[in-house]
C-alpha cells in the first residue's frame, strides 16, 4: 500500500503536534524555575501566567488534537485498507485547526489571554483567544466526521464482519470527542465569544464552569484512547505475541466512552453552584470509569506475559526479563503502565468525594495529571511516533538506542518532577501561584521540593529535545536506503469470528450516552435558568 | 464471544474494588454526613456591601442564637476579609464565603477547610480544627496577576481560651 496522501496527512498533523510539544516543554521548565524563586530576575507574574496559559493550551489542545487526528487518519486508512474519505475535507479540517491555533497564539503570546487553559470567567481574555480555540475544535470535528463516515462505509461493505479493533477504538474516540467538546463549544459560542466581543455585558460563572466541567474530564480520555489503542494493537505484535482478548478490549473501550462522559462534576466537588446529590452521582461514575483501565492493564500485561514466555521466560516473573526491552514500543508500554499505576492512585484520591478537600487545587493535582498525561499518554505518543515516523517518511529511524535513552530519561525525569509535586500538594501548596510570597513557616518546608522539580524538569526537557532531534534526523536523513516496512496490527489470541452488534457498533451506546448525559447534566444546567442567578461583569487580569 | 476465566475473575476483582470505594464514600456521606460545599445559594456579588449578611460590620466570627459559630468571609482581589481571625479549636465552625469580583479558591493547608468561591454564590461549609496554631489562608485559584499575594491568617486557639478571650470584647458577637 502506497497511501501517499495518508502519509502526508499524518506527517503534517504530527509535525504541528510535536512543534507545539517542544515549545511547551521549554515553557514548563521556565515555570518550575520561576516558582522556585531560585533566579530572582525571572520573577514576573505577567510572564508566568502568560506562560502557564500557553503551556496548557499547547500541550492539552494542540499537541493532543493534532496528534490524534494524524494518528487517526493513518490508522483508519491502514486498518480498513481503504483511502481516507475525501482528503480535501481532511486538509480543510487541518487548515481550520491550524488557523485557530495561530489566532489564539496572538493574544496568548502578547499576554492578552492569561486566563489559563481552563478560561475562568469572569476574568476575560481577548476574543481572538476564544475564537481561535473554537476554530481548533471545529477543525477537529471534521476529523470526527471523516472517521465516522469511514467506519460506516466499511461496515456497509463488510456486513457481519468485526470492524478492525484499531478502527473501532479510533471511531470510539471520534464519537467521544464529539460528545465531549460539545460542552466547551456551548460555553464558547453562547457565553464567552459574545461576551468578549462586547455583545453581552455579563457572564454567568456558575453556568460557564458547569459547561466546562462537561468537557473537562472526558477530554482526558480523548487524549488517552490513542495510548490505549497502541497498547492493544501495536504492543502485542511488537513484543512478539498476541492480543490477549479482542472482545474484552472492545468492551473496555465502550465502557470508557460511556462512563467518562457524565462524570465531569468531580472537577466541581469544591464548587458551591452544584448540589451534593449530583456530585455523589458523578463521583460514583468516576469510580466506574476506573474499570476499563483495570481491564486494559490486565489485557496488556497478559499479552506481554505470553510474549515473555514465547521468548523463553520461565517462572512467576521470569517472563518480564525476557521481554524485548530494546523495542521502543515495549519499553514505552512498561514505563507508561508504571506511571499509570501511580497517576491512577492519585486520581482515586482526587475522585474521593470529600477527601478531595485536602488536595483540591493544590500542587497534588498537576502532579497527578502530569503523570497521567505527560507520563502515560505522551510516552505512548513518543512510541507511536518512533514506530510510524520511519513508515511515514520511508526512512529508517535515526537511532534506536537514542530512542530508548529518550524514553528512559522521560520516565526518570517525570518521576523526579511529580513526586515532589505530590508532596507539595500534601503540604498545602496551591497549584497556580507564580512564586511563594506567603510569610509563613509552613512555606519554608516547600523549598527543597521546588529545587528537585527543577532537576526533574531539566531531565524531561533534554529528553523532549532528544525526541524532536530524532524525528528531525529521521525525516531529513540523506540516506539512500528506503524503509519499506508497513504498519502491523496485533492478532488476537482467539480469532474473532463474529461479534454481537453492541460490540461492533456505537448506535446503541450513543443512545445510552444521550440518556445518561441528560440525567447527569440536564437539571444541573437548567437550574441556571430557573434559579435567581446573578451574572458577573468582565474583569481584566 | 470469548472471555478467559482468569480475565473474568479479574473483572470481578476490579468491580469489587470499585464497590468498596463507592461504599466507603456513601457510608461517609449518609451516615457521617461528610459532604462537599454544596448549598447552591445565590447572591449578587456586585452589591454584597449592601446585603445584610455580608455588610462590613457582620464579617468575621459570630455566634448565632443557637450558639453555633459562623464565620463570614469575603474574597476579593487580592485579599480575604477580615484579614485576620481567631477561632476555637475542636469546635464545629460554619464558614460562609463570598466573592466580590472573580473566581477564587480558599484553602487552609493541612485541613479540609477548602472551597471554591464563585461570584454569584455563597460557599458554605462546616469544619473543625483539631489543633491550635497559626494557619495561613491561601487563595488557590488563579484570580489575576496579584494572585500570589492573596492570603491571610487564621489563629486557632484552645477551646477554653477562645471563650475567655472572646467574651469580654463580645461587642462584635451578635446575640440578636
Ligand atoms: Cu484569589
Amino acid at each position: 500500500m502506497n497511501n501517499v496522501i495518508e502519509r502526508k496527512l499524518a506527517l503534517s498533523h504530527m509535525s504541528v503536534a510535536f512543534t507545539a510539544f517542544i515549545l511547551a516543554c521549554f515553557l514548563g521548565e521556565y515555570q518550575v524555575f520561576e516558582r522556585s524563586g531560585l533566579i530572582e530576575s525571572l520573577g514576573s507574574p505577567t510572564v508566568y501566567f502568560a506562560s502557564v496559559s500557553t503551556h496548557g493550551v499547547l500541550m492539552a489542545y494542540v499537541l493532543t488534537t493534532f496528534f490524534i487526528m494524524g494518528f487517526g487518519y493513518y490508522t483508519a486508512a491502514t486498518s480498513l485498507e481503504t483511502p481516507v474519505w475525501k482528503p480535501e475535507l481532511a486538509w480543510t479540517g487541518f487548515g481550520l485547526s491550524l488557523f485557530g491555533v495561530l489566532l489564539a497564539a496572538l493574544p496568548l503570546l502578547s499576554g492578552k489571554a492569561s486566563v489559563l487553559y481552563t478560561f475562568y470567567p469572569p476574568v476575560q481574555a481577548h476574543h481572538f483567544f476564544y475564537l481561535g480555540a473554537t476554530l481548533l475544535i471545529v477543525g477537529s470535528w471534521v476529523w470526527c466526521a471523516i472517521m465516522v463516515v469511514m467506519f460506516y462505509q466499511w461496515k456497509k461493505a463488510n456486513p457481519e464482519q468485526p470492524v478492525p479493533l484499531a478502527m473501532f477504538a479510533t471511531t470510539a474516540n471520534a464519537l467521544l470527542w464529539l460528545w465531549t467538546s460539545a460542552g466547551v463549544a456551548l460555553e464558547a459560542v453562547f457565553l464567552l465569544i459574545p461576551w468578549s466581543l462586547g455583545w453581552t455585558d455579563t457572564v454567568d460563572p456558575g453556568l460557564a464552569r458547569t459547561l466546562f466541567a462537561w468537557t473537562l474530564h472526558p477530554i482526558v480520555y480523548f487524549w488517552l484512547i490513542p495510548a490505549y489503542t497502541a497498547y492493544y494493537v501495536f504492543v502485542p505484535k511488537q513484543a512478539g505475541s498476541y492480543l490477549f482478548s479482542d472482545e474484552v478490549a472492545r468492551a473496555a473501550i465502550i465502557v470508557l466512552v460511556v462512563f467518562s462522559l457524565p462524570i465531569g462534576f468531580h472537577h466541581l466537588y469544591m464548587d458551591p453552584e452544584q448540589a451534593k446529590g449530583w456530585k455523589i452521582l458523578h463521583g460514583i461514575g468516576t469510580f466506574i470509569v476506573t474499570l476499563p483501565t483495570f481491564v486494559t492493564g490486565f489485557t496488556v500485561i497478559a499479552s506481554l506475559e505470553i510474549a515473555g514466555r514465547l521468548r523463553g521466560g520461565k517462572g512467576m516473573f521470569g517472563w518480564i526479563g525476557s521481554l524485548p526491552w530494546n523495542n521502543t514500543m515495549v519499553l514505552a508500554v512498561i514505563l507508561s503502565l508504571l506511571m499509570l499505576i501511580f497517576g491512577g492512585f492519585g486520581g482515586i484520591v482526587n475522585a474521593s468525594y470529600a477527601m478531595n478537600a485536602m488536595v483540591h487545587n493544590t500542587a497534588w493535582v498537576p502532579g497527578h495529571f502530569h503523570l497521567i498525561f505527560a507520563g502515560t499518554s505522551v510516552i505512548m505518543y513518543f512510541a507511536i511516533a518512533y514506530y510510524l515516523w520511519p513508515i511515514l517518511s520511508k526512512k529508517p529511524l535515526f537511532s534506536n538506542n537514542l530512542a530508548l535513552l529518550q524514553l528512559w530519561t522521560w520516565f526518570i525525569g517525570m518521576t523526579i518532577l511529580t513526586t515532589p509535586w505530590h508532596v507539595l500538594g500534601l503540604l498545602g501548596q496551591p497549584r497556580r501561584i507564580s512564586s511563594v510570597v506567603y510569610n509563613n513557616l509552613l512555606t519554608l518546608s516547600w523549598k527543597p521540593y521546588e529545587l528537585a522539580m527543577i532537576a526533574g524538569g531539566l531531565i524531561m526537557l533534554s529528553s523532549a529535545c532528544l525526541f524532536v532531534y530524532l524525528l528531525y534526523k529521521t525525516q531529513f536523513a540523506k540516506s539512500e536506503e528506503t524503509y519499506a516496512a508497513e504498519v502491523e496490527y496485533a492478532e488476537p489470541l482467539h480469532a474473532v469470528k463474529s461479534l454481537p452488534e453492541y460490540l461492533n457498533d456505537f448506535k446503541l451506546w450513543n443512545k445510552v450516552i444521550a440518556i445518561y448525559m441528560a440525567v447527569s447534566f440536564g437539571i444541573p444546567i437548567l437550574q441556571f435558568f430557573f434559579l435567581d442567578t446573578f451574572d458577573s461583569s468582565a474583569w481584566s487580569y | 464471544m470469548h472471555i478467559d476465566p482468569l480475565e473474568s475473575k479479574w473483572i470481578q476483582t476490579a468491580l469489587g474494588i470499585c464497590g468498596l470505594f463507592v461504599g466507603l464514600i456513601l457510608i461517609d456521606a449518609f451516615f457521617h454526613n461528610i459532604h462537599t460545599p454544596s448549598n447552591v445559594e445565590t447572591i449578587d456579588s456586585a452589591s454584597l456591601h449592601l446585603s445584610e449578611e455580608f455588610a462590613e460590620d457582620n464579617l468575621g466570627v459570630h455566634r448565632d442564637e443557637n450558639g453555633n459559630i459562623i464565620v463570614r468571609m469575603v474574597a476579593g482581589r487580592y485579599s480575604f476579609f477580615p484579614k485576620e481571625i481567631s477561632v476555637p479549636a475542636e469546635t464545629k465552625l460554619t464558614f460562609r464565603w463570598v466573592s466580590i469580583d472573580v473566581l477564587h479558591g480558599v484553602h487552609i493547608p493541612m485541613t479540609n477547610m477548602s472551597t471554591m468561591v464563585v461570584p454569584g454564590f455563597v460557599a458554605e461549609l462546616e469544619t473543625t480544627f483539631p489543633k491550635p496554631g497559626d494557619y495561613p489562608v491561601l487563595c488557590n485559584e488563579y484570580c489575576g496577576l496579584g494572585h500570589d499575594h492573596m492570603w491571610s491568617k487564621i489563629n486557632v486557639v484552645e477551646r477554653d481560651q477562645w471563650h475567655a478571650t472572646q467574651q469580654p470584647s463580645s461587642g462584635a458577637i451578635d446575640n440578636e
